[in-house]
C-alpha cells in the first residue's frame, strides 16, 4: 500500500476547510478590542512633502490616532531592509522608510497612517488628512531613467543606477567576430502586476507586559519576515511571532517584508490595542510589488549551419522607487545565469543596469528573472530559425545540450543537475502532431488564413538553493529547510515544517511522503506550517523550493525515525539492531518477516517508555535540516497553436501542448495543477497583461477594470505530458514545478503569434499582443 | 443615520441596524462573522465575494446591505449542512479545482447559479458562465472540469448515492 501513495494523485487534505469557508485568512481574524488602520498614500509619483495636516482627521468620530513617518522614526522604527544586495556591482541601497518622511517617490507611497475603531472610520479619516506637495519631475521607464537629465530619485544615486551587474562566460567578442549570422532584437519584457487573489493584510498584537508581538500576515515566508522585523522594529527576534495563516496565493508578491508590517506593529505598540490593516485591490495595484519590467537589447551569433556561437545582452531592469526584499537578486542571479537556456552556448555576456524609477517597487513575480531570460533565448533562437529558413524545432535540437545525468556546466558558470531536452521536445512534437500542423498551416496560408505555431524549450533554475551560494551572491539569509516529525502514542503523526505553502498543496504532498516512507495511513499525518512559534526555522515558499528543498529535510527526519524505530524493535524482539530491516511499515528481523513491529507499535512503546533499551531517550520524534548541494533545473518543451484574425488583430489560442520534466512526481494531480496555473499566467503576459504608466508616472492600469487578467473563457484545455529525469540533488529526486509553466508559455505563445504574422511581414511587436497592437503592426508592415 | 434590515442568511433570520453605505460583503464578514465569503477587489471584477441572493449569484461587494433587506441569502457556509459537502464542493475537491482556495467560495456560488439555470452545460458554456470570476492559481482547467463533474453528479445524484 505504502508504495502506491507516492506518485498517486490523491485528493488534497487542505481542501475541505477551503471548500466550506472555514479556512482563516489574515483578514478573517478578529481580536478583542481590535482597531483598523488605513494608509494615506501619495497621489504624486515624485514630490516634496511640504506639510501634513492631521488635525481634522484626528477629530473625526472613532479615530484613535494619526501618525506620520517622523512619528515612526522617533519611536525607533527604521527603514525597511533590503535582504538581497548583489555583491561586486557597487549596489546602492538608499533608505526605504516605511512612511515617506520628506519626499514621495512613487504614486502610492505612504505618507501617513490613521487608526480608528472600524474600517470605514479609518478610511474616512485617511481621506481627511491634508498633505501639501511640491511635485517634482518623474521617470518611469528604466532606460530613460539612465539618460542624462533624467529626474533623480535618490540624492546619492547618480543617474538612478542602483547597480551594474554582469555575467561573462567564454569570449563573446570573438564569437560575434567569427559569426556568419547575427540576429538581434529589442525586447520589452513588460511590467506585470501579480494579482494574488487575496490582497495583503497584516494584524499586530503587541503586549507591553511581555514586550512580545504577534503579527498575522499574508506571507510566503514568516521566518524571513520575523528576521527582518527584528532589524527594523527594534523588537528582538525571540519576542516576535509571525503567523502566515491561510494565504490566498502569492506568486512572489508575498515574499517581501512590507512597510505595512511595521506600521501595524508600531500602531499596536502606540495604542495598546491589536491593529489590523487590509489592503484594497486598488491599493494592491500601487502598494504591492510588481514584476519583470526589463528593456532588453539582445543578439545571437551563429554559423550558417545553425550552430549557436554566442549571446550578448544589455538590460535595463526596473527596480521601482525603493529596493524591496529580494529585488536586486531577481534581474541578476536568477536571470543572467540562465541565459544559456537548454542550449550549448559557449560565449555569453550580459550587462544589467538596475534602475530606480518613480514606480511601485519591483520584486519576484512567478518565475522571477527566469522568464526574462528564457524569453530572450527562445526569441533569438526563433529569429535565427527564420533567418536561416530552418524549422525551429530542428534548429533547437541541433543546439541542445545532449542528455546528461550528473551535471553540465554552462558558460554562465552554473551547473545544471540533469536533463534530456530532446526527450521533452520529441514528446511534445509527437503530441502536437507537429508535421501535420505545419502542413495545415501551409494550406491555410494559401487561403489567406494565419495559423501560428510557437515553440519554447526551456531549462530553469529553482529549488533555491545551497546556502553557501546564497551567501556568495549576496542573499541575506540561508536557503536550507527544516522538518520535525513527531509520533504520538497512538501512532498519529504531526509534521512541522519551515516552508510556508499557500496553495501548492504540501500538506498533502508531505503527508504522502511520510505515509509511503513510514507506513502510516496518509490520514494519520497532519502537516503544520506558517507559524514561527510552532515550526522550526525555514526560509519559506518561493523559487519552487518547497518540495525540492523541504522534502530533503523531511526525508532526513524520516531516516532518523527509522533508525530509532530499529533500535526499539530490536530491543522488543530481542534481536540485534543490525538484523532489523524495514519494509512497508514493518520493522522485522531479517530472514523472519513474521517477527516484526509496526511503526505504530514502536510509537506507543517509545512514548510510554515502559520497556526501552537502557540509555535510549524516550519519545519518537526527529528533527532534520537540509541544505541542498545544488539548485535543481527542471525543463520542458511547450507548443502553442494560435489562429490570427488579420482583419482585427485578434489572437485565439487553439491548442497548447506542454511536456515538462520535474524529476520524480509525488502527486501528479497537484503537479498538473501547478503547470495549468503557470501556463495561464505566462500566456497572460504574452497576450493581455501589462502595467502602464503615463508621462507623470501615474499607473493607468490601476485596477482590475484596467489591467486585463486571464479569464476562463480565453483558454482551451491544455494537453499535458511528462517525462521523468530524476535529480541527485535531493533524496527523492524531485525538482520544482511551480514556475515552469510561466517561464515556458510566454515565449511559446509569443513565438506562435509572430509565426502567424510572418507572412504579413511583421517581425516585432511589444507584449502584450493585444488585438490593437497586432492590428497596428499588420498595418505598419503593409504600409512599408 | 442607521437603517434597519431584516435578512435571512443561510436559513436564519438576521435583524440589524446598519449604515446605508455598508457593503453586503462587510455585513456578512464583519457583522455576522461569516468570513467564508472573501473580498478580492473593489471594482466588481473578481467574483470572489459571490453569494446567492434569492437564488441568484450576486457580487456582494457591489450590493449595499440595505438593498438586501427582506431577501434570502446563501453563503458558502450555508451551501451544505454542517459536516456535509454539496456536490459542487465534492467535485471541486475531486477534480483539484482549487489551490489557494481564496476564489473558491465565489466560484462555487457562481457554479451553483450556472447549474441551476443550465443543468447540463457544455464546456464552452461553463467557461463563459465563470467569466465573472477570477482565479490566479488553477488556470481554470480543473475548475471547468469540476463544474462539469458536479453537473453529472447533480443530474445523476440518486443513482450515484445508491451505487
Amino acid at each position: 500500500m505504502a508504495s502506491r501513495i507516492f506518485g498517486s494523485g490523491i485528493k488534497r487534505r487542505e481542501d475541505p476547510r477551503l471548500l466550506t469557508g472555514q479556512a482563516k485568512y489574515t483578514d478573517d481574524f478578529v481580536l478583542p478590542n481590535m482597531a483598523h488602520l488605513a494608509v494615506v498614500r501619495s497621489p504624486y509619483a515624485h514630490a516634496k512633502i511640504k506639510k501634513i495636516d492631521t488635525k481634522k482627521a484626528r477629530q473625526m468620530p472613532g479615530v484613535l490616532g494619526v501618525f506620520t513617518g517622523s512619528d515612526m522614526k522617533e519611536a525607533g522604527f527604521g527603514p525597511i531592509p533590503c535582504a538581497w544586495v548583489v555583491p561586486g556591482s557597487n549596489t546602492k541601497t538608499p533608505p526605504y522608510p516605511p512612511i515617506a518622511i520628506d519626499t514621495v517617490r512613487y504614486a502610492g507611497n505612504a505618507v501617513a497612517i490613521v487608526v480608528a475603531e472600524d474600517r470605514y472610520a479609518a478610511r474616512d479619516a485617511a481621506d481627511a488628512v491634508k498633505v501639501e506637495y511640491e511635485p517634482l519631475p518623474t521617470v518611469s521607464d528604466p532606460k530613460r531613467a539612465a539618460e542624462k537629465g533624467a529626474p533623480r530619485l535618490h540624492a546619492d544615486v547618480e543617474n538612478n543606477v542602483c547597480f551594474l551587474w554582469n555575467v561573462k562566460g567564454g569570449d563573446v567578442e570573438a564569437a560575434f567576430r567569427s559569426a556568419e549570422v547575427v540576429v538581434k532584437d529589442r525586447i520589452r519584457n513588460q511590467r506585470l502586476i501579480p494579482n494574488a487573489m487575496e490582497p495583503r493584510a497584516a494584524l499586530a498584537q503587541y503586549s507591553s507586559g511581555s514586550g512580545e508581538v504577534t503579527l498575522w500576515v499574508t506571507s510566503q515566508n514568516p521566518h524571513i519576515v520575523r528576521f527582518l522585523l527584528s532589524l527594523d522594529t527594534g523588537i528582538p527576534e525571540h519576542k516576535i511571532r509571525v503567523v502566515a495563516p491561510e494565504v490566498g496565493g502569492g506568486f512572489g508578491s508575498k515574499i517581501p517584508h512590507y512597510p505595512e508590517d511595521t506600521m501595524v506593529i508600531f500602531a499596536s505598540k502606540a495604542l495598546g490595542r491589536p491593529v489590523k490593516w487590509t489592503e484594497t485591490r486598488s491599493e494592491n495595484y500601487r502598494a504591492t510589488i510588481h514584476g519583470r519590467d526589463h528593456v532588453q537589447e539582445v543578439e545571437l551569433a551563429a554559423k550558417k549551419d545553425g550552430t549557436i556561437l554566442g549571446l550578448r545582452a544589455k538590460v535595463w531592469a526596473n527596480l521601482g522607487a525603493y529596493l524591496s526584499t529580494a529585488s536586486t537578486g531577481i534581474p541578476t542571479i536568477l536571470h543572467g545565469l540562465m541565459l544559456s537556456g537548454a542550449y550549448k552556448i559557449a560565449n555569453i555576456h550580459e550587462d544589467v543596469y538596475g534602475m530606480f524609477t518613480n514606480t511601485t517597487p519591483v520584486d519576484a513575480y512567478r518565475g522571477a528573472g527566469r522568464p526574462e531570460a528564457i524569453f530572450i533565448v527562445e526569441r533569438l533562437v526563433d529569429l535565427l530559425a527564420k533567418e536561416l529558413k530552418r524549422d525551429p524545432a530542428d534548429l533547437r535540437r541541433q543546439n541542445f545540450i545532449p542528455p546528461f545525468s550528473d551535471g553540465h556546466t554552462v558558460a554562465t558558470g552554473v551547473t545544471y543537475d540533469s536533463g534530456n531536452y530532446a526527450g521533452t521536445l520529441d514528446k511534445a512534437l509527437q503530441m502536437a502532431g507537429y508535421k501535420a500542423l505545419r502542413e495545415r498551416q501551409a494550406d491555410l496560408r494559401k487561403k489567406g488564413q494565419y495559423l501560428g505555431i510557437g515553440l519554447s524549450t526551456y531549462a530553469e533554475i529553482c529549488g533555491l538553493g545551497p546556502s553557501q551560494v546564497a551567501g556568495a551572491v549576496g542573499f541575506g539569509g540561508g536557503l536550507w529547510e527544516s522538518a520535525i516529525v513527531r509520533f504520538h502514542p497512538s501512532g498519529k503523526v504531526n509534521v512541522f515544517v519551515g516552508i510556508s505553502p499557500h496553495g501548492q498543496g504540501e500538506e498533502t504532498t508531505f503527508a504522502q511522503i511520510v505515509a509511503s516512507e513510514l507506513g502510516v495511513p496518509v490520514d494519520d499525518v497532519e502537516v503544520i506550517h506558517g507559524d514561527t512559534d510552532q515550526t522550526p526555522m525555514g526560509w519559506g515558499s518561493y523559487g519552487s523550493r518547497s518540495t525540492a528543498v523541504g522534502s530533503g529535510a523531511l526525508m532526513g527526519a524520516i531516516a532518523k525515525i527509522r533508525e530509532k524505530a530499529k533500535i526499539v524493535t530490536a530491543h522488543l524482539l530481542e534481536a540485534a539492531v543490525e538484523d532489523i530491516d524495514y519494509a512497508d511499515g514493518k520493522f522485522f528481523v531479517r530472514g523472519s518477516p513474521g517477527k516484526f513491529k509496526t511503526i505504530q507499535d514502536v510509537a506507543l512503546m517509545a512514548n510510554v517508555a515502559w520497556n526501552l533499551p537502557k540509555g535510549l531517550e524516550p519519545g519518537l520524534e526527529a528533527s532534520a535540516f537540509f541544505d541542498p548541494p545544488n539548485f535543481v533545473y527542471p525543463f520542458g518543451a511547450h507548443i502553442a497553436v494560435v489562429a490570427l484574425d488579420a482583419e482585427t488583430g485578434e489572437v485565439k489560442l487553439e491548442r497548447y501542448i506542454a511536456v515538462d520534466d520535474c524529476g520524480r512526481v509525488i502527486n501528479p494531480m497537484i503537479v498538473e495543477g501547478q503547470i495549468h496555473g503557470g501556463i495561464v499566467q505566462g500566456i497572460g503576459q504574452a497576450l493581455w497583461e501589462g502595467a502602464v504608466y503615463d508621462e507623470n508616472a501615474q499607473l493607468l492600469t490601476g485596477s482590475m477594470m484596467d489591467y486585463a487578467l486571464p479569464r476562463a473563457e480565453f483558454f482551451p484545455n491544455f494537453e499535458l505530458g511528462m517525462t521523468e529525469t530524476p535529480t541527485n540533488v535531493n533524496p527523492l529526486g524531485v525538482k520544482g514545478i511551480g514556475e515552469t509553466g510561466t517561464i515556458a508559455s510566454t515565449p511559446a505563445v509569443y513565438n506562435a503569434v509572430l509565426d502567424a504574422l510572418a507572412p504579413l511581414g511583421v517581425k516585432q511587436v511589444d507584449m502584450p499582443l493585444t488585438p490593437e497592437r497586432v492590428w497596428r503592426a499588420i498595418r505598419e508592415a503593409k504600409g512599408r | 443615520m442607521k437603517l434597519p434590515v431584516s435578512i435571512t442568511v443561510n436559513g436564519a433570520r438576521q435583524s440589524h441596524e446598519v449604515e446605508p453605505r455598508l457593503l453586503l460583503v462587510h455585513y456578512l464578514r464583519e457583522t455576522l462573522g461569516l468570513t467564508g465569503t472573501n473580498v478580492g477587489c473593489d471594482t466588481s471584477q473578481c467574483g470572489t465575494c459571490t453569494v446567492l441572493m434569492n437564488g441568484k449569484a450576486v457580487k456582494s461587494c457591489t450590493v449595499l446591505t440595505v438593498q438586501a433587506d427582506r431577501s434570502s441569502l446563501t453563503t458558502i457556509e450555508g451551501l451544505a449542512g454542517t459536516g456535509k459537502l454539496h456536490p459542487i464542493q465534492e467535485a471541486f475537491w475531486e477534480k483539484h479545482g482549487l489551490q489557494c482556495g481564496f476564489c473558491t467560495p465565489g466560484m462555487i456560488m457562481t457554479a451553483c447559479d450556472l447549474l441551476e439555470s443550465n443543468p447540463r452545460p457544455t464546456e464552452e458554456q461553463i467557461r463563459h458562465g465563470l467569466d465573472g470570476n477570477l482565479c490566479r492559481c488553477t488556470g481554470y482547467q480543473n475548475i471547468v472540469a469540476a463544474v462539469k463533474e458536479a453537473a453529472g453528479r447533480m443530474a445523476g445524484g440518486s443513482k450515484r448515492q445508491s451505487a
